[in-house]
Formats: structure tokens, sequence, C-alpha cells
């Protein structure tokens, strides 16, 4: 696709968990798995006026209504998170890690940090505010290098990481509050990026970057990027979530064609001559059209006292199943409208129907109750009448919407790189001082910072492949998947580990496996070490690795002892299998004499392959191959 | 308006730059752009505060930095939704702002702070009130609690009279919550005759932020004053971290117990008066003044005198610090150790000063419980010398009631029977073994 021939701008937001306590209390920065201790209940008292969003009055009433569940542990969170204390003052290793990172992109630090409030509703902060202080910014000359050309960096901030959901419904949502306060930094990139390949390139490097320091906590979860896309004559979206790299590129490709669709269908709306006068339309309950339906889905809704709710949408026949990312039409998109305003759990439309069980003839009902011409379309909900309601309107206004094209929106990331309408996106953010947190003068951290030398990726990189005699490649996979620290360590506590094979195991193995579907979150450090020591003492084959980790991934073996237990070969165990082998291939080995050796060791490996060491086996294979030779002669 | 002192203002007053003026300052390899945001006066004079465009504040230095105006302050009135309105037909019920952070809203373009100049705003945050009462709001005066004196409570009590007598059901009033419970304590001896509820209610977390526990306070308390049947001066507050529901607790029981907590108010020696959610009011306790239907026979009886100290007992506590405070008090409060006690040196001293007409009042820095003089020697030494006990009242009321005692009469006998008295039931007959809140063991179940 020619991607600067559309416009495509793209700015990163990456956001990266820093290695030390909380942002503003002393409690470590430590998640949880376990129940919490005790639920806290809150509410949002946020005023029309605050709010400011698309749909004021429906989305205070909403907010206004919700109930907020925070999950407090009493030996881990304080009275910080759970908001009953006002906040310590700002956390300076973090403040000095941050001025660390600003300091490697080649950052100005602004002279005095001001820590702001900025509103957030959605209940994940404890406080209806998230707490954020912007650092250092950034211009021409803090720029990484591409393949593509340059990357600004444009602004660094420092916040708290905000409360982690639990359950989220219409009417209440639940968090716990052990990741509530922990701090990270914010990278915002300008929007440089011009091609989808370029904004994965760039992710890595400043990932590399920030790895580099040693000072940002690893692992799933703890760096994510939101990324910011547009096209000429679409609008940029903010797309939250995605925590792999290599998803980039594809999410970037299918906003675009998303944005082109709907580009498509703003103007067959136009060509039909549609207006939004057209989309006043009022809302219908067609319960008693769809009673005696035979749809499970309609039977289920409307037993448990639901009704069902309908608008006309003219001129919209066809449109609605447009698809405008693979799997997801135009009506897809208006289901998710319809879930978010209303709470409910998805629309019928008339592209689909009929379909799930809804018959051609109630389908005609329902357009001729609706007044449905020709090339009419028409929205159903199964909810009750309020939300109902508020879903149907909102699947109006978005329709409205469409006959200008694309609107600006937050969107989540899903795991197949299609992305769904999460929010309106924001107005300018609502941000007022933290009173509660004095404002700190840089210049003296700036100082302890500028004395501490801080490595670069590519130096990280040169010391493992000078000190642990890896390939730059397998030193660069190691780094990138966080494993580099994980080998360092096998390797210093392990005299004679193989290290370019235990390197691959880290990387390329544990790699597939995952691509194959197996549990790796089960596969711990721990079991990799023990794997590491039994390697390096010879105790374990090299053939083996692949099946003990498969084991322990399957939840088969719980460490890698028992592995050994169960699994390994005794040597009588090995010799019967070489001996049922040779008698097999007594033929063979009469005819062609030693060079039989490969036909009978394959016919060993069969069998033992992993549960014993390869050089072992050819050594006994070749010995009775010719104590055979010795018996026939 | 020029919110800079020193070098920052000389600077800023050269190139005639004001207050929320947009202007440029280029300093290193940047050029900032954003609006001049005044500086709070504990900060330095060396940097100055810009409201960039994103939104964020930062402090940039003035070493170096080239400052130009763009534009004069231009800031645009931030569009506010149309407020709801309060039905004259619902019970009437004033609130008088007193300060504190109940009434505060910031303003989103400059962080500033500001009060609340109608009722109606409160709508804006609390839209639930419209269905309780007819808030009328009475701008008293603006002060931190902390710098209220005698005169405060005496104008407070002033203005709750006259609004009951002006038909008001119930009188809320809003109030910094340092020193909430001093000023309960004082109108709960001030209005006499009390018919209607008069409630005190402030904010832990101010009202301008989006968790605030302001919204079910004041939710609460209108409910309270609108449709409660306890007519006592009360404080309505959270009774838990969860916005669930709130506790009434009479003045002259209440104490400010945390710091931060939105439930840091508790009664000490008996149970909260009531629990009111949302939804219902539920009375605990039975002890108190009925509610009066329609005309209000309260009267008022503020006459006090301030010249009462309240001194906290320490071991090693110098006999002659009393002689200092006694020379320019006409009478004070001891909050002892214990039962209530004091070194055994500084009773002469209080026996000397009891001789000069100069009431002592003995109460006990543990809070819980009921002062005792009659069990050790110490406290029967400090009643023959005069002493008077201040039985289970919070050491903080009897310095509040002392003042008001001394307003009334100087007779040291009437003084120690009136002290004695229970006038606003500040003293009870028993305490129940539930009433003492600090219940490690029973809150975590062991
Ligand atoms: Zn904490």
């Amino acid at each position: 696709m020619d991607y600067r021939g559309l416009g495509l701008k793209v700015g990163l937001e990456i956001h990266q968990r820093l290695k030390t306590h909380k942002l503003f209390c002393g409690c470590p920065s430590h998640l949880r798995e376990d129940e919490p201790h005790q639920w806290v209940k809150r509410k949002l008292g946020v005023s029309y006026s605050e709010l400011g969003a698309i749909d004021p009055a429906a989305r205070f009433e909403s907010i206004r209504a919700r109930d907020f569940f925070y999950g407090v542990y009493h030996d881990t969170t304080c009275e910080v998170e759970i908001d009953e204390a006002p906040p310590v003052p700002l956390n300076r290793e973090a403040l000095e890690i941050s001025l660390q990172i600003a300091e490697m992109f080649n950052m100005e630090v602004v002279d005095e940090v001001h820590v702001m409030r900025k509103i957030v509703v959605d209940g994940s902060n404890t406080t209806g505010f998230q707490r954020t202080a912007l650092v250092a910014l950034g211009g021409d000359f803090s720029a990484i290098s591409t393949k593509w050309g340059d990357v600004r960096i444009a602004t660094l901030c420092l916040e708290e990481e905000s409360a982690y959901i639990v359950e989220s419904k219409p009417s209440y949502a639940k968090y716990r509050l052990d990741r509530l306060g922990i701090p990270l930094v914010e990278i915002a990139t300008y929007p440089d990026i011009w091609h989808p390949d370029q904004a994965k390139e760039a992710a890595l490097k400043i990932g590399r970057m920030l790895r580099a320091t040693d000072r940002v906590l690893r692992g799933i979860g703890t760096i994510r990027q939101d990324i910011n896309v547009s096209i000429e004559e679409g609008a940029r979206q903010e797309i939250k979530g995605v925590q792999e790299l290599d998803l980039i590129p594809k999410i970037i490709e299918r906003e675009v064609q998303r944005q082109l669709n709907l580009l498509k269908i703003r103007d067959a709306m136009r060509g039909r001559g549609l207006g939004e006068g057209d989309f006043n339309q009022s809302v219908r309950d067609v319960t008693h059209l769809l009673v005696e339906s035979k749809s499970k889905l309609v039977r289920k809704a409307l037993s448990s006292g639901k009704k069902a709710l309908a608008v006309r949408l003219p001129g919209m026949k066809g449109l609605l199943g447009v698809e405008l990312q693979p799997n997801r039409r135009f009506g897809t998109e208006l289901s998710d409208y319809a879930k978010v305003f209303g709470g409910v759990k998805g629309i019928l439309h008339g592209d689909e129907l009929p379909g799930y069980g809804i018959s051609e003839e109630k389908v005609s009902a329902v357009r001729e109750e609706l007044d449905c011409q020709g090339d009419d379309n028409f929205v159903i909900v199964l909810a009750d009448p309020d939300s109902g309601k508020l879903a149907l309107q909102a699947v109006l206004d978005r329709v409205k919407q469409a006959l200008k094209g694309v609107p600006n929106e937050t969107r989540r990331a899903l795991p197949d790189g299609n992305t769904s309408f999460l929010r309106p996106m924001p107005g300018s953010a609502r941000m007022y001082p933290e009173t509660d947190i004095l404002p700190v003068i840089t210049r003296p951290y700036l100082e302890v910072v500028r004395s501490v030398r801080v490595k670069t990726p590519e130096q990280v990189i040169g010391e493992l492949v000078e000190g642990y005699g890896l390939t730059e490649e397998l030193a660069w996979e190691l780094f990138d998947s966080e494993k580099d620290r994980l080998f360092i360590r096998a390797y210093l506590e392990n005299k004679g580990l193989p290290s370019r094979f235990f390197a691959s195991v880290l990387t390329g193995l544990m790699k597939s496996l995952k691509r194959e579907g197996f549990d790796v979150d089960r596969i711990s450090d721990k079991h990799l070490l023990d794997i590491a020591t039994l390697l390096a003492k010879g105790e374990l084959a090299k053939e083996a690795v692949e099946e003990v980790l498969k084991g322990i991934a399957q939840g088969k073996y719980k460490d890698v002892l028992q592995y050994l237990r169960e699994a390994r070969i005794s040597d009588q165990e090995l010799e019967r299998v070489v001996d049922e082998a040779i008698n097999r291939l007594e033929a063979k080995i009469k005819e062609k004499g030693e060079r039989a050796f490969s036909a009978v060791m394959g016919e060993v490996m069969k069998v033992v392959r992993g549960k014993v060491d390869g050089a072992k086996v050819s050594k006994l294979v070749r010995r009775k191959i010719k104590e055979k030779l010795e018996e026939v002669s | 308006m020029l919110h800079y002192r020193g070098r920052a203002k000389r600077v800023l007053e050269s190139l005639g730059i004001q207050d929320y003026d947009r202007i440029r300052v280029r300093r290193g390899r940047l050029t900032y752009e954003g609006i001049l945001i005044p500086r709070p006066e504990i900060l330095d004079d060396d940097h100055i505060i810009l409201k960039l465009d994103n939104g964020y504040n930062v402090g940039i230095s003035l070493n170096g930095a080239e400052i130009e105006l763009v534009k004069r302050s231009s800031i645009i009135k931030e569009e506010r939704a149309e407020l709801g309105r309060f039905d004259p037909r619902k019970p009437k019920v004033p609130l008088i702002v007193t300060g504190g952070t109940i009434t505060s809203r910031v303003e989103y373009s400059t962080g500033a702070v500001k009060s609340y100049e109608r009722p109606e705003e409160l709508l804006d945050k609390v839209p639930e009130l419209a269905d309780i009462a007819y808030v009328e709001y009475v701008p008293l005066f603006a002060e931190f609690s902390e710098n209220l004196t005698k005169d405060h409570w005496t104008r407070i009590a002033e203005e709750v009279y006259k609004m009951l007598k002006g038909g008001a059901e119930g009188v809320i009033i809003a109030h910094g919550t340092d020193t909430m419970h001093y000023t309960a304590a004082a109108l709960s001896f001030m209005l006499r005759n009390l018919d209607k509820p008069v409630i005190l209610v402030g904010s832990q977390r101010s009202i301008d932020r989006p968790s605030s526990d302001a919204v079910l306070n004041l939710i609460a308390s209108a409910k309270m004053a609108a449709e409660g049947e306890i007519a006592d001066v009360m404080i309505v507050m959270h009774g838990s971290p969860s916005d669930e529901f709130a506790y009434a607790i009479r003045g002259t029981r209440a104490r400010k117990m945390h710091t931060s907590r939105r439930d840091a108010f508790q009664p000490v020696n008996e149970p909260p008066l009531a629990l009111v959610s949302r939804n219902s009011i539920k009375v605990i306790n039975p002890r108190y003044r009925r509610r009066v239907k329609g005309e209000s026979h309260v009267f008022l009886d503020a006459k006090m005198d301030d010249k009462v100290a309240l001194l906290y007992v320490w071991p090693g506590m110098p006999a002659e610090l009393l002689s200092d405070v006694a020379d320019r008090f006409n009478g004070f409060v001891l909050a002892g150790t214990g039962l209530g006690h004091t070194p055994k040196w500084i009773i002469p001293k209080i026996k000397e000063i009891v001789g000069m007409g100069k009431p002592v009042v003995i109460a006990s820095q543990c809070l819980f419980g009921r002062v005792d003089l009659k069990v050790y020697e110490t406290g029967r030494r400090l009643l023959e010398a005069g002493a008077i006990p201040a039985d289970d009242m919070l050491p903080e009321v009897a310095l509040v009631k002392l003042m008001y005692v001394l307003g009334h009469t100087k007779d040291m006998d009437e003084v120690s029977k009136m002290m004695r008295a229970n006038l606003s039931f500040e003293i009870g007959s028993r305490i129940s073994l539930r009433d003492f809140p600090p219940c490690w063991g029973v809150c975590n179940g062991l």
C-alpha cells in the first residue's frame, strides 16, 4: 500500500514501569494474584461541567450511578492507594530513573517538575485522577533513527500506574490496588512515523534503550504501547494497550484499512443522498413481533424480562454488512457503541437477518412495523428499555458520524490485530496541579544521573558477544526477549554450560513452544536454571531439553528432577533397546557391516530421543554392531 | 495581577507580563509556550510556572531564559452546563458556609480553586440534594477552621438561630474539619432548647476532586436536616472508607481521630446517634432531643469567656507553667494522664490557683473512659485541691464548656456544679462495652 500517498501518520506512546517502589507512597511495586483482604466501595462525583464529552448527560448519569470496588491488601498497599491519606513526596529514585532515561534520549529536562492531576473517570484511580508530571521535552535533537527515517521523541512523563481491573459491568467495576501507584515513564514520539514497519522498529529501539538502563521492570505487562494513527482524509485514533511489538505493523495496516473502508461507506451514504436528518429516528418496541420467535437468543432475552427495541436506518441496506477489517463489519462498530453507551450485549441488524434463528417472516414484520422501504435497514437490541434506548441512540449517533467520515476514537487493540471502540477520544485532558506534592527542582538529581555511566543497548550486546561466546544475533534475541540476565546467571553459576545451546533454548525454543500453544508461563526461571545446571554436569542430554520443557508446560512434570526420575532411560534399558534394533536389522548389518550404523542409530533414537545423551547412544551402538559382526563372522 | 515575588517579579514586570498571559520562553535547546501560572508563595523566586498547551505545568528557571509576551491573558470563561434548580416545596434547609473544601471548585484552565457562589452550583456535583431539600446558600465567612475563635462560633450560632426562627427545618454548616468538633461543642451549649437538627459537615477530600467524601456527606447531612428526627447539634461525615453511609455524631461527643481518613470523626464514650445512607436514616442511640414540628422555640445563649486554656499533662511538666497560664487565663482544663492524674508536684500549684478563684478542670488524655479521682492518692489530693473532674467529657468539650460556664458565672461553687451537670448530653451515666472503637482485634477477627 502507498502509505506516503495516504498520508499515514503514526505516533507512539510507550509506557514502561520502573524498578522502584511506588511513586507516591512507600509500598513495594508488588503485583498480587490472591484475593484482596478488603473491598472498599466508592462513587465518582463528576459534574456536567467537568466532563464535557460527546454525550455529557448520559455519560454523567452513568458514571455517577456506577459503583467502584477497590481491593485492598493490608500488607502491600496503604492508605495512599485507597485515597485515605495524601501522597508522600515524589519517589526520588523514580525521578532519577526518568531523568536517566531522558538523558539517554538526549532530551531537555525541565527545570522544575510539577505533578498534575489528570481527570480519569473510569474508576481506574481511587482519586478520580491520575498523577502525572512532565519531566523532559524533545525535539530534532532527540530523534531515534530507523530505516524509514528519524522519529523525534516529544515528551517524557513520570506517572502513576492505574489500578488493575478485575471485572467491569455497566453498573459496577472492580479493581485491585496492588498495581496502582507503580511508577512508569510515558515516552511519546511526534507523529513522524509514516510506515507500519517503522513503528515497530521505533518501538523496539525505544524499548531496548529502556531495558539497557537495567532500572525498569521486565516481563509481561511492564511495557505497553499506545499507537496514534491517522491518514489524510481519516481521523486520529488512539489505540490502547498493544503488548506485542510484532503486532504493531498489523494493527496499523488494519487501521488504515478500516479508515479507508469507512470513507467508502461515507461516499456510499452521500451517493444515496443521505443526510443527518435521516437518522433522527425514534425507537420502537417490537417485542410483540418477536415473542413467538424460534430464536434461542431472542427467547432467552424476552423470558428474562427484556424487551426488543428497534430503530430504522433509512438507506443503509447493505452498508452495515460492509467489512471494515477482517471479520469486523460496520455493524460490529455500531454494536461496540451500543455496548459502551447502553451496556447491552450487542445488536442485531438487517444485513445479518434472517439469521440467529430469526425467520424471514419475523424480519418482514419488523420492517413493516418500522416502515422500512426499499434499501432501508434496521437495528434491534434486546435489553431493558432504558439501556436499549441509550444503545440505539448511540447507534444513530454513530451512523450520523459516518456521514462525515471517520470519528476520533480511543480504541482497544485486539489480539488478532483488529481494534474495537473503547470510548470517544477525550478532548484536551482536564488537568490541574496536584497541590499535595511540592514541585521538585531537577538540577541536583540531574547531576547525580550524569555522574553514572549508562550502557547503550549496543554495549550490552557487545558484552554478551565478548564475554559469553554468543553470536550477535543470539545476543540480541536474548536481550529482546528479556532473558539476558537469566542467561548470564546460568552461565556464571554453571561451569561448562554449552552457552550457545542454552541461549537458543531461552530464545528460539521457548518462542517456538509458545507458538505451538504450550503454556510457557508454567516454565519458571528456576526450571531453566535447573536445566542449565544439569546440562553443564552432563546429567541431561541436549536432546531432552525440549521434552522436559514441554512436559513442564503441560503440567506433566513439576520440575526437571522429576523428569529425570521418570523419563530417563537406564543403562540396562538402553542396552535392551539397542539389542532389539540390532536384531531387527541383522540382515542389513550383515550386508553393510559398520556402514549400517546410521540405520541402527535412527531406529534407537526413535525410542530414546531426549531421554539419554546422543553421544552415549552412538558409542553403545558402535560397540554392539562390532560385537554383532564379530559374532556372525 | 502578578503573583510573583523577588527576582521573578522584577523580570516579569519589566516585560509587562501578568498572571495568565500567554508567553514564550527560550531556554537551552527549547522554546516553551504557554500560560503564566501564579507561583505559590512558599516556592522560590528563581522559576516561573508555565501551563503548556498539553495541559502540563512546568517550572522554568530564569537563568538564561529569554521571555516574551505573546498575548494578554485571555482566559475563556469555562463552559458550564446549565445548572439544576432547588424545589421551594421541599423542606427549607439553609447551608451556612464558613470555609473548608466542601464548596470549592477548580478552574481547569488555570488550576485555581474557587468557592461556589450560588447554591445551584452544588447541584452540579450533588444533584441528589434537589430531591431532599430546598437549600439556601448562606456565605458567612471563608476561613480555615484552625483559625476560628469564639467570635466565629458566636457568629455561626447567631446565624443558625436566625435561620431556625425564619422557618428552616434544619440547618447545615459547611465547615473545615480540623476544629469542627470544637465548633460543634460550642453550638451545642449556645443553642438552648434546640428543636431542629443542626448539622456540621465537611470533607476530607475536597469536592473539586472526582472522588470526594463531600458528595455522600452532603446528601446525608441534607437528609438528616430535612427529614431526621434528631434535633441536636451533630457532625455528619463518612462512617467508613466506603461511600456507603455516614454517621451522625453528637456535637459534644465527636472527635477527629485521624488526620486524613474519610471516617476520621468518631464518637467517644457513646455510639453514633444514627447511620445515614443515601436512602435511609437508622437511629442507633436513643438519647437525643426530638424534632418539634412547626415554629422553632430555640433560644440563643452565646455568652462565653474565652480566657480558658487547655493543657496536656506530660511526665516532668513543671509546676511554674501553671502559674504562667493562670496569670493570663480565667480557668483551664488539664488533660491528665490515665484516670485524670497529674505529677504530684503541681497539685499545690492547682490548689493555689483554685484559691485565686480560677477553676481547674481535669479531663483525661485517654479520651475514652471516665475521669475518676477517687481511686488513687493523687486523684484524691487533686480533689482536695479543688480540681473539678470532667467525668466522661472529652478534653476539648470540657474546654468549650468551661468557656460557656465562665461566660455565665465566676462563682466557684456554681462553676463546679455546672461543669458536672449534663447540659447537652456531653456527660453520660453509662459507657457500654461496645463504645470503644479502636478495636483492632475485633475488626481483624482476632
Ligand atoms: Zn502505599
